[in-house]
């Protein structure tokens, strides 16, 4: 009873703070910019209204529709159960919880782009190109990355991989995780949230057929992914599982924010990039990761 | 000391040349220069000084086997020279004349170069040197060469520099204090690191056979030598050559003594024939003259690394050949060049009927024609002979049948393309071209004074000659 | 004191990707300018005792690989007016990989070579390999002459890089003739490119094209 209790508030916390994140990056590129920008519970609001609202669907879709967004978000719910946050640990862990991991985040992506490509518009279908197209590239970084950890810590849970710090490749690993955190989560210099011209699109071309409650369910998803990976790049540098719980805690919250400010930064500074030049970026972050898997697993020979 | 002669005469000739003021009597330095170093050159072949042993440069067998070789190229070339620029007045001849001055300086060094280190930045420098030799021209051909020259040639250099480094770290990791002198380096023996020794020579053999131009790194070799005037393309081609040839043969000589001669000879063996049959190909096809010495030049190459891949007496055939193949190519440049302003054209498209245009060039070309493609009284023919006798004594009768059948295909290709360009109609436009042309004796008796030699050389070797390259063969290749 | 030296030649190796990987000409030129520099406070790093000879070889190192060369570099640019877009005859994500590749080839390389001891913990062969072996790749893969001339200054630094496990035993001409030749290379190169652009109206060495077989 009390495990079951556990799991539910530990899910809680998790749905809770990820409309966060949003808030804060959007409060930074407005500071940056010298607005005074929406408040940092904007996404709340708009969660809250889009649930109220009633639900218009293209007659083009089948019932494939909503379910794939459905399961998106359960799967995306499902990836935050088995990522540790910091001292209070994962509140499902088991040997070869990583490898579920990138597989949920998979069935998320695969669901959402069903998803659009039901809706029969052009439009969506070119976004779901893009976005699976890129997703080979930001895969192949983020496995590379949990294979540098495993080799790190010699085992494949999350919990155990998480606990120490990266050792000597922290910094490659660290920069791969947070080109890999900007794609995936369809931010500058790989896309832009805020454009609205479906022609350079990514991540919003895919919803723009969405409304009501699902469209609530792909905003909740995404700011939920966005922390998944922020609370991952954390704590696969920081050494989580050598401080005390306290000390752990205020550490992950703060390194969060750091992430956070971090991409609001990266937003308000770079521009975007040319289509052709993303799949370099992608692959910049690939080999950062697959040399911090090499020094992972060579470094102390050398 | 007297060797250093060798290195400072042409070094202070060229600094005359560049405070001299007149354009019209600067050139004759050239011949100056060249006399007395050819003077000082036969001079210490006869009379050798005594090489200290551990001295960074110095007259050692190697360098007396070919350097005089390198001095009468270039006191002929001068010669011709003075009467090509005279010629093309109508360009500054203060670069041209100092670089051809300093080229020869670094070529004197590089042959007597008895450290890596050393050898390196004389063919490094030498490279440099050429530069503006190659696009005297200053046509938008003759920058293609140019570039193409120092974009390959530049990556040989430093493929050699990072050769030279692994051969430094194997004699360091067998115990060796850091003497980059061959001497020291060969007294080593098989203490050198096997690994370092296996990826210095791959490197080595690499740099230095692009500077050679051995196939398959040959390719600036056609564009350079069809670009360049005559007198250049005379001189890369006897000298440059040479001085990359005799570094391969100073690192194989240490290589060998570590045991590993197997390797090299095998290596060598593989990149001679490659490049004699590359050449021999690429003659059937060129339909351009001067680019057909340049492919004449990689097969020659070829048939120096086959020499020097038999051993023994295989190598005292290649030094034989470094003369005969440098001193004919002399009289083949110099009169190709002649042709090529008499027609104002350079393809079989352009240029026939020479034998009317350009009488003595076009006899003077098929005549070395004959002698490259080792017809009898020439030299080239009795030292090719050595070659496939060496390749037959010690069993390659393999390696002897493709040399020669390389050799057939080759004389194919020259000779359909030199007869094609010598008999036939002459073209109207060349006609006009040809009335300009004058075949003065400045620009006849240079290639004739190179025929002169490979002929000597055929029939009446001289013993000193004999002498010099026996202690050389003895040196490089210690077996019986 | 090993720490040290492998973190910097770690970076080095990582600016050889970082130029094979920049769709610019500037950014490449700045690349090999920087690496140049790391590579020049190596010898400072490799030797026990400061020894004035080391120190001016360090110094000459900075200045005229990451000052100098970059300078006449950047003004070629600047004055033959050239489009600062690379290019490429082999696309940035295949040269990047095969760079990656060449690294981690250069890596096992350098563990199967038999070293002196003193070497034996240190990246200098794997570097020197992987920085020749990118140098290549910038050579053979880019279409305009700067880039070709950035790519044969990293494949200098590679073998720079490798001179330094002799630094110690033979004389410091070696050294000194590599900082001569990139001088001369470079100059004589800038001279050519300027010839190139006056008759070409560009810098795009596929144009060269007339001389082939």
């Amino acid at each position: 009873m009390t495990t079951a209790f556990d799991i539910l508030l530990r899910l809680l916390l998790w749905l809770l703070l990820a409309p966060l994140v949003p808030g804060i990056i959007n409060k930074v590129k407005a500071w940056v910019a010298g607005r005074r920008g929406p408040p940092v519970l904007q996404l709340y609001y708009d969660l809250a209204k889009l649930w109220r609202k009633g639900v218009v669907l293209s007659t083009a879709v089948s019932p494939g529709h909503i379910a794939g967004t459905a399961v998106a978000w359960m799967a995306l719910v499902l990836a935050a159960l088995l990522l540790p946050a910091g001292p209070a640990g994962a509140p499902l862990a088991f040997r070869g919880d990583a490898l579920l991991f990138v597989y949920l985040l998979a069935l998320a992506r695969f669901c959402t782009a069903l998803a659009a490509l039901d809706t029969g518009s052009a439009f969506e279908g070119m976004g779901a190109a893009r976005e699976v197209s890129y997703a080979v590239l930001g895969e192949a970084a983020i496995i590379t990355a949990l294979i540098a950890l495993s080799l790190q810590t010699g085992s494949v849970s999350l919990t155990t991989m998480l606990a120490p710090a990266a050792g000597a490749g922290a910094a490659l690993l660290a920069a791969g995780l947070f080109a890999v955190l900007l794609a995936e989560n369809c931010r500058v210099p790989f896309d832009d949230p805020n454009t609205h011209l479906e022609l350079t699109m990514i991540h919003e071309v895919m919803v723009l057929d969405h409304s009501g409650p699902p469209l609530a369910a792909v905003l909740h998803g995404a700011s939920l992914k966005l922390l998944m990976f922020s609370v991952l790049l954390v704590q696969a540098v920081l050494p989580a599982g050598e401080l005390s719980p306290l000390t752990a805690a205020c550490a992950l919250a703060g390194s969060v924010l750091a992430v956070a400010v971090g991409v609001g930064l990266v937003e308000s500074l770079l521009a975007r990039l040319a289509f052709r030049r993303v799949p370099l970026l992608l692959t910049t972050a690939f080999l950062l990761c697959l040399f911090a898997a090499l020094v992972s697993w060579r470094g102390g020979h050398l | 000391m007297r060797e250093l002669a060798l290195i400072a005469i042409p070094l202070l000739a060229a600094v005359g040349a560049f405070v001299w003021s007149k354009e019209r009597t600067r050139p004759w330095l050239l011949p100056v220069a060249g006399t007395v170093h050819t003077a000082m050159a036969f001079w210490l072949m006869a009379k050798p000084p005594t090489l200290k042993a551990d001295a960074w440069f110095g007259l050692d067998p190697v360098a007396r086997a070919v350097l005089p070789m390198v001095s009468v190229l270039f006191l002929v070339c001068s010669v011709y020279a003075v009467a090509y620029l005279r010629i093309r007045a109508e360009r500054k001849n203060r670069v041209f004349v100092t670089a051809l001055l300093v080229l020869l300086g670094l070529l004197s060094l590089a042959l007597q170069a008895q450290s890596l280190g050393l050898l390196w930045v004389a063919a490094e420098g030498a490279t440099l040197m050429t530069v503006p030799l190659l696009h005297f021209n200053r046509t938008a051909r003759a920058f293609e060469a140019t570039w193409k020259y120092l974009l390959v040639g530049g990556t040989g250099i430093a493929l050699s520099l990072l050769g030279s480094f692994c051969l430094g770290y194997s004699s360091l990791h067998g115990g060796g204090g850091g003497d980059l002198t061959f001497s020291a380096l060969t007294s080593q023996g098989d203490a050198l690191s096997r690994p370092w020794l296996v990826a210095a020579w791959v490197l080595l053999l690499a740099g230095y056979g692009t500077k050679m131009g051995l196939a398959p790194m040959h390719t600036w070799k056609p564009d350079a030598y069809g670009e360049a005037p005559g007198v250049v393309g005379a001189l890369l081609a006897g000298g440059m050559t040479t001085v990359a040839f005799v570094a391969i043969l100073r690192v194989k000589q240490v290589v060998d003594a570590a045991g590993a001669g197997a390797m090299t000879e095998r290596t060598l063996l593989a990149f001679g024939l490659f490049s004699m049959l590359v050449a021999a190909l690429f003659l059937l096809g060129t339909p351009d003259f001067k680019r057909m010495l340049a492919y004449s030049s990689v097969e020659h190459m070829g048939i120096l690394t086959v020499g020097a891949a038999l051993g023994g007496m295989g190598i005292w055939a290649a030094l034989f050949h470094v003369w005969n193949n440098s001193l004919t190519k002399g009289a083949l440049f110099l009169s190709a060049g002649n042709i090529r302003r008499a027609a104002g054209g350079r393809t079989v498209d352009e240029v026939a009927g020479m034998a009317w245009l350009a009488p003595r060039s076009a006899r003077i070309l098929v005549a070395g024609l004959l002698a490259i493609t080792a017809c009898p009284p020439f030299g080239p023919f009795f030292s090719e002979l050595r070659i496939v006798r060496t390749a037959f004594e010690t069993g390659s009768v393999w390696t002897a049948a493709a040399f020669l059948g390389c050799l057939l295909l080759a004389f194919f290709g020259l000779t359909r393309l030199v007869f094609a360009i010598v008999d036939g109609r002459p073209r109207a436009a060349a006609r006009a071209q040809g009335r300009l042309f004058r075949e003065t004796a400045g620009v006849i008796v240079p290639p004739l004074i190179f025929l002169g030699c490979s002929l000597w050389l055929g029939l009446a070797t001289p013993s000193l000659l004999r002498e010099t390259w026996d202690a050389a063969a003895r040196l490089l290749s210690p077996r019986p | 004191m090993t720490g040290g030296l492998n973190l910097l030649i770690a970076l080095a190796m990582g600016l050889n990707l970082v130029a094979l990987a920049s769709s610019r000409l500037p950014s490449v030129i700045r690349a090999a300018a920087t690496q140049g520099m790391v590579l020049g406070l190596l010898p400072l790093l490799l030797e026990q005792e400061f020894h004035w000879m080391v120190g001016l070889v360090s110094v000459g190192t900075v200045v005229v690989k990451g000052f100098v060369i970059p300078h006449l570099l950047r003004r070629a640019l600047r004055a033959a007016n050239i489009d600062r877009e690379m290019e490429p005859l082999l696309g940035f994500i295949p040269s990047l990989l095969l760079g990656a590749g060449a690294t981690i080839g250069a890596v096992a390389l350098g563990g199967a070579l038999p070293l002196r001891p003193e070497h034996a913990n240190s990246l200098l062969v794997p570097g020197a390999f992987a920085t020749v072996v990118c140098g290549f790749l910038l050579l053979m893969g880019r279409a305009k002459a700067i880039s070709q001339v950035c790519g044969y200054l990293i494949l200098e630094n590679g073998i720079f890089l490798f001179g330094l496990l002799l630094i110690r035993t033979t004389p410091l001409i070696v050294e000194a003739g590599i900082l001569l030749d990139l001088t001369v290379a470079v100059f004589v190169i800038g001279i050519i490119v300027d010839r190139i652009q006056r008759e070409f109206d560009t810098l795009d060495t596929r144009k060269l094209t007339s001389l082939k077989e």
